[in-house]
């Protein structure tokens, strides 16, 4: 049984009169242990499916089977419980909140768990150690730099050892030697059993995955755009690429 | 089995929510020390309110306890005066039938109104009292019954209260209070000795009377109090020297509540005395009330055998008023009740609108704290945001602004506690009445509970706009 199994999920805003589908239809299987991206350009839905993946938002239409639960129908607040304990989040501005130390940063998932305060010191410290970073526990987030922060965020991601962790372009706002190094912890994760998804809208990052899924116009691209496909050259025309992308 | 799977994920793990609540108070008192000043202000409001809650009630309170000492010291409730009135409306006509009230009638009530137990008849005329040079006008100059000690609560502290055979003699003796001792031989709190006029002679209206017994010196539970403090200071200091007027409030002597000042210039005089020498026609000048020859009493004073039985106590003796007025209505009953009654109106209508005003300013202190909490969330939508992506449910938001609102509240209402006995010492200072506010646990407890009240109120809806925040929106908000 894979581990998400998306069944013709859609998700509808209307504004006024206007129906927009941020996501169309899709179906999608991932397994255990994939190192996945999900690769679309702004707008094309790639956020809205990383997010109802991530119990962050709820599906209009279609079910979502997490884990062996069938989540779609899920309140918020059982939504909150499954995001804490199976998936973990790392997002392109690292999202730590400054008052707190790197510690505390990296703690806080556990709180929302439930685990005794002797525990979450000890996983958050074997957590920051998974990343280099044990020496800056008691540092605040902006004593660290960009590629330091995103290794906290991806500590606390991991903290709570979720089934699956999702990172919304986690190199976005690192320059490319750091986010090289980012994207090799990932790889190394990942060859350590863990399930990634990569979100992102650059071809060169999704190129480390073995498996690339492209959003375009909230449905999945049934053919990559060769441009897309990790080949570093611009695309020579967008607008015949869109069309074979939907055909 | 989708129900079956989620509930199964959904078991509590571990951790109580006891400590969980102990991480998010942690995290309020965080917030709360990160931003001191903004908190501080935001506190003020509380403060104000809790002290201001609970030194008015320690100021009603006090004037609570004068009223009920000063009613008790005039003779309780069992007291019960009748007082000369003037006719009423229906009966004017027959004014010049009216007897007023005499000696008769408290014949006739010691023979019929058995619930009547003790019956003063008093006697009373305007005067100035000399002796030792100097020259004093009492508040009250009465002749009365040796009864009279009893019922207006009096206490002889040297020599002796006239007796029987003293009115029977129309002896000239008579018991003073220590004012009157203190006009005419001096205060023993300035002289330094006191001295017990017992034997001297005092001139009442030109009249010789011999001093055979003084009260003693009455006066509020506070007033004795600081006095034997005062007292105890004095001793302690070892010069001991002149004493210096220390101002307002200091050890100087302080006027006492009305009552007691009016039972310490009392002069007591036998009843036949009061009628022989001063209304008979044997008066030496027209200083007072009557005409010469004029038999009413000024006043009668019972004592009812019980306070539950005052209503028919009082008919009882009305009945026999008006057997020997012949149905003219020329006096009336002064109870203590209605004074009581007063007392008790005074102080629910203080109460009320003291605890309303600072119930008010209570409610502008929850109001500032939901201002700064609307404030601290728009400013945090990130922090909740983040918040909500790692895992914290709704409730979990709700609970931590909610919880940072009221600790902002019990911050301010126990400060607000140890501000209020500032504020209740700063009052008794300047307190209008004698009577020293006192603070009461139970004022303390309530004012508490309603700025934990007030902090709740006012971060409920901080908390559900918090809570209610999308996480995906939330993480956008720059």
């Amino acid at each position: 049984m894979p581990l998400v199994e998306l069944r013709n999920v859609s998700k509808i805003y209307r504004l006024g009169d206007e129906e927009i589908r941020a996501l169309d239809d899709v179906t999608l299987d991932i397994d255990a242990g994939e190192f996945i991206s999900i690769i679309g350009p702004s707008g094309s839905g790639k956020s809205t499916l990383m997010h109802i993946l991530g119990c962050l938002d709820s599906p209009s239409k279609g079910t979502i089977r997490l884990d062996g639960t069938m989540i779609q129908d899920a309140s918020s607040r059982q939504l909150a419980a499954i995001s804490n304990r199976k998936i973990g989040f790392v997002f392109q501005f690292f999202n730590l909140l400054p008052k707190l130390n790197v510690l505390q940063n990296v703690e806080l998932p556990m709180i929302y768990s439930g685990i005794s305060s002797r525990e979450r010191k000890e996983r958050a410290r074997a957590a920051l150690e998974a990343v280099d970073l044990a020496n800056r526990s008691k540092h605040r987030p902006s004593q660290l730099s960009g590629g330091q922060q995103q290794r906290v965020a991806i500590a606390r991601a991991l903290v709570n050892d979720p089934r699956i962790v999702f990172a919304d372009e986690p190199t976005g706002n690192l320059d490319s030697y750091t986010g090289e190094a980012i994207l090799e912890l990932f790889r190394k994760l990942s060859q350590q059993g863990r399930t990634i998804v990569l979100v992102t809208h650059d071809p060169e990052i999704s190129a480390v995955t073995p498996r690339r899924i492209e959003i375009r116009d909230g449905k999945i691209a049934e053919k990559l755009d060769p441009t897309l496909a990790g080949l570093n050259r611009p695309a020579p025309k967008l607008t015949s690429a869109v069309e074979t992308g939907k055909a | 089995m989708k129900h079956d799977a989620l509930s199964l994920q959904l078991d509590p793990v571990g951790l109580s929510h006891w400590a969980q609540l102990g991480i998010t108070i942690q995290t309020g008192l965080r917030e709360i020390w990160a931003h001191k000043f903004r908190s501080l202000l935001t506190m003020l409001g509380i403060i104000l309110g809790v002290s201001s809650l609970v030194a008015m009630s320690a100021l009603v309170k006090g004037m609570e306890r004068g009223a009920k000492e000063a009613l008790i010291a005039i003779g309780g409730l069992e007291k019960v005066r009748v007082d000369p009135q003037e006719l009423p409306i229906e009966q004017r006509h027959l004014t010049e039938q009216a007897v007023g009230i005499t000696i008769n009638d408290v014949f006739a009530l010691q023979e019929s109104a058995p619930l009547v137990t003790r019956i003063s008849p008093q006697m009373r005329i305007g005067g100035v009292v000399t002796a030792n040079g100097k020259t004093f006008r009492p508040w009250l100059l009465s002749g009365a019954w040796p009864v009279a000690l009893e019922l207006s609560e009096h206490v002889i502290e040297h020599g002796r209260m006239f007796n029987e055979v003293d009115d029977e003699m129309a002896r000239n003796v008579c018991v003073i209070g220590t004012a009157t001792r203190d006009e005419l031989w001096g205060d023993p709190e300035k002289t330094g000795h006191e001295v017990i006029p017992l034997g001297e002679t005092i001139f009442i209206n030109h009249v010789p009377f011999i001093v055979i017994g003084m009260f003693q010196h009455y006066e509020s539970e506070q007033d004795r109090k600081a006095r034997e403090f005062a007292k105890a200071q004095a001793a302690q200091s070892p010069k001991g020297g002149v004493r210096r007027d220390r101002g307002w409030g200091g050890a100087g002597r302080r006027r006492g509540n009305f009552v007691f000042e009016l039972k310490n210039s009392t002069i007591f005089i036998p009843l036949n005395t009061m009628w022989m020498k001063f209304r008979a026609g044997a008066t030496y000048n027209g200083i007072g009330t009557g005409s010469t020859g004029d038999p009413r009493l000024s006043t009668l004073e019972l004592k009812v055998g019980s306070v539950d039985l005052l209503p028919e106590s009082i008919q009882q003796a009305r009945n026999v008023l008006m057997c020997t007025h012949k149905g003219i209505e020329d006096f009336t009953f002064r109870t203590q009740e209605d004074w009581a009654e007063q007392i008790n109106t005074f102080i629910h209508n203080a109460r009320l609108s003291g605890g309303l005003i600072a119930g008010i300013s209570l409610l502008v202190g929850g109001i500032g704290i939901m201002n700064i909490m609307l404030a601290s969330i728009s400013e945090r939508v990130r922090e909740i945001g983040i918040r909500k992506s790692v895992g914290a449910a709704t409730g979990h938001i709700f609970v931590q602004i909610l919880v940072e609102a009221v600790v902002i509240a019990i911050l301010g209402g126990l400060a607000g506690l140890v501000a209020s006995f500032a504020l209740v010492r700063m009052i008794g200072n300047f307190s209008p009445t004698d009577n020293a506010p006192v603070m009461t646990g139970s004022a303390m407890a309530v004012a508490f509970g309603f700025s934990v009240l007030a902090g709740i109120l006012a971060g409920i809806f901080p908390a559900i706009k918090a809570a209610r925040l999308n996480p995906i929106q939330a993480l956008r908000y720059e």
